[in-house]
C-alpha cells in the first residue's frame, strides 16, 4: 500500500483498525521489558540511582525533537506535495510532541536538582528545549484559532518549518555553548560512550517510547479524519436546514 | 519496600519522575480513546438524523 493509497480516508481508517491493536500490544510488551531492565540496571558510580531517570528522560527528549522532525516532513507534505493526510498527521502529532517535550523538561529538572543542585538553569540546552515546548503550544493554538482546516494547515506548516531551525540548535547546543547539560553519549562520532548495562535498557525504552508515539499518532490521526468527516456532515446538515 | 530503599537518598526524585511520565502517558491514552468515542458518537447521531456522506449514499440520491 503506497502513500497515495492512504490518501483515501476510508482506506486509512481500515488500515489503522488493523494495525493499532498489534502496535499497542508490541508497545506494551517493550515498555514492560524496558521498565524491568531499567529497574535492574546498576547504580552509576557518580550519579547513584538517579541514573534511572535517564531511562525516561532521554527517550522523551529524543521524541521531543523527533516529533518536530516528523511534523516538518508533514509540513512539506502539506505545502509541496499537498498530500491530504499530511496536515491531518501534523495536527495529530503536535499535542503528542508537546507532552513528550513537557516530560523531557520536567524529568530533566527532577534529575538536575540532585545532580546539579538546581532544578533549572537558563543555559542553551534547557532554554532551547523550553522554546520547543512553547512552539508546540503555539502550533496547537494556531490550529484552534483558524476554523478552516486547509488555511490552518498552511499556516501551521510554515510555522513548523521555521521552528525546525531550533532542532539542530537543541542537538548541538551542548557543543556550541557552555552548559551544565552533559554532551551526547549515545549518538556521537566514535559510537556510544555509555556502558552496556545502561545502554541496553535505554535503547529498549527509546524504541518502546517511539512505538508509543507511533501508536498514539495513528490513533490521533484516525480521530482527526473522523472529526473532519463530522465537520463535513455538520456543514451538509446546516446547508440542508438553510435551504 | 526493598526497591525504594535501594534508590538511595534521591528516591523521591526518581519515583516522582516515573509517576509523572506514567500519568502523562495514561492521560494521552485516555484522551485519544475518549476523542475516538466522541467522534464516532457524533457521526452515528448525524447518520441517524439522515445526514450521510455522498460515498455512503445509494447511487442517484443526494442529501
Amino acid at each position: 500500500m503506497s502513500l497515495i493509497d492512504l490518501a483515501n480516508p476510508t482506506r486509512f481508517l481500515a488500515l489503522t483498525a488493523r494495525v493499532l491493536p498489534w502496535l499497542a500490544a508490541i508497545t506494551t510488551v517493550l515498555l514492560a521489558i524496558g521498565l524491568y531492565q531499567a529497574a535492574m540496571a546498576p547504580d552509576d558510580y557518580q550519579q547513584g540511582a538517579t541514573v534511572k531517570i535517564m531511562f525516561i528522560h532521554v527517550p522523551n527528549a529524543w521524541l521531543s525533537m523527533f516529533v518536530w522532525g516528523i511534523m516538518s516532513v508533514e509540513a512539506l507534505g502539506t505545502l509541496v506535495w499537498r498530500h491530504p493526510l499530511a496536515d491531518v498527521a501534523a495536527k495529530a502529532a503536535a499535542p503528542l510532541g508537546a507532552a513528550f517535550t513537557f516530560l523531557a523538561l520536567v524529568t530533566g529538572s527532577l534529575w538536575g536538582r540532585p545532580m546539579w543542585g538546581t532544578y533549572w538553569e537558563w543555559d542553551a540546552r534547557l532554554t532551547s528545549v523550553l522554546i520547543l515546548f512553547l512552539m508546540y503550544l503555539g502550533i496547537m493554538a494556531l490550529w484552534r484559532a483558524v476554523e478552516d482546516p486547509s488555511r490552518a494547515a498552511r499556516a501551521a506548516a510554515i510555522l513548523t518549518l521555521v521552528g525546525a531551525i531550533n532542532i539542530p540548535i537543541i542537538k548541538f547546543s551542548v557543543d556550541w555553548w557552555n552548559t551544565l547539560h552533559q554532551g551526547a553519549s549515545v549518538i556521537r562520532a566514535g559510537g556510544p560512550s555509555m556502558d552496556r548495562a545502561f545502554l541496553v535498557p535505554l535503547l529498549i525504552m527509546a524504541v518502546a517510547f517511539s512505538l508509543l508515539f507511533l501508536t498514539l499518532h495513528l490513533a490521533a490521526m484516525r480521530n482527526e479524519v473522523l472529526r473532519r468527516r463530522v465537520r463535513t456532515l455538520q456543514m451538509m446538515q446546516a446547508s440542508r436546514q438553510a435551504a | 519496600m526493598p526497591l525504594l530503599a535501594s534508590l538511595g537518598p534521591y528516591a523521591s526524585f526518581i519515583v516522582t519522575s516515573y509517576l509523572l511520565v506514567g500519568l502523562v502517558v495514561a492521560a494521552l491514552i485516555v484522551w485519544v480513546g475518549l476523542d475516538f468515542r466522541r467522534q464516532k458518537q457524533i457521526l452515528r447521531d448525524l447518520e441517524a438524523s439522515g445526514v450521510t456522506r455522498r460515498s455512503a449514499q445509494p447511487p442517484g440520491k443526494s442529501s
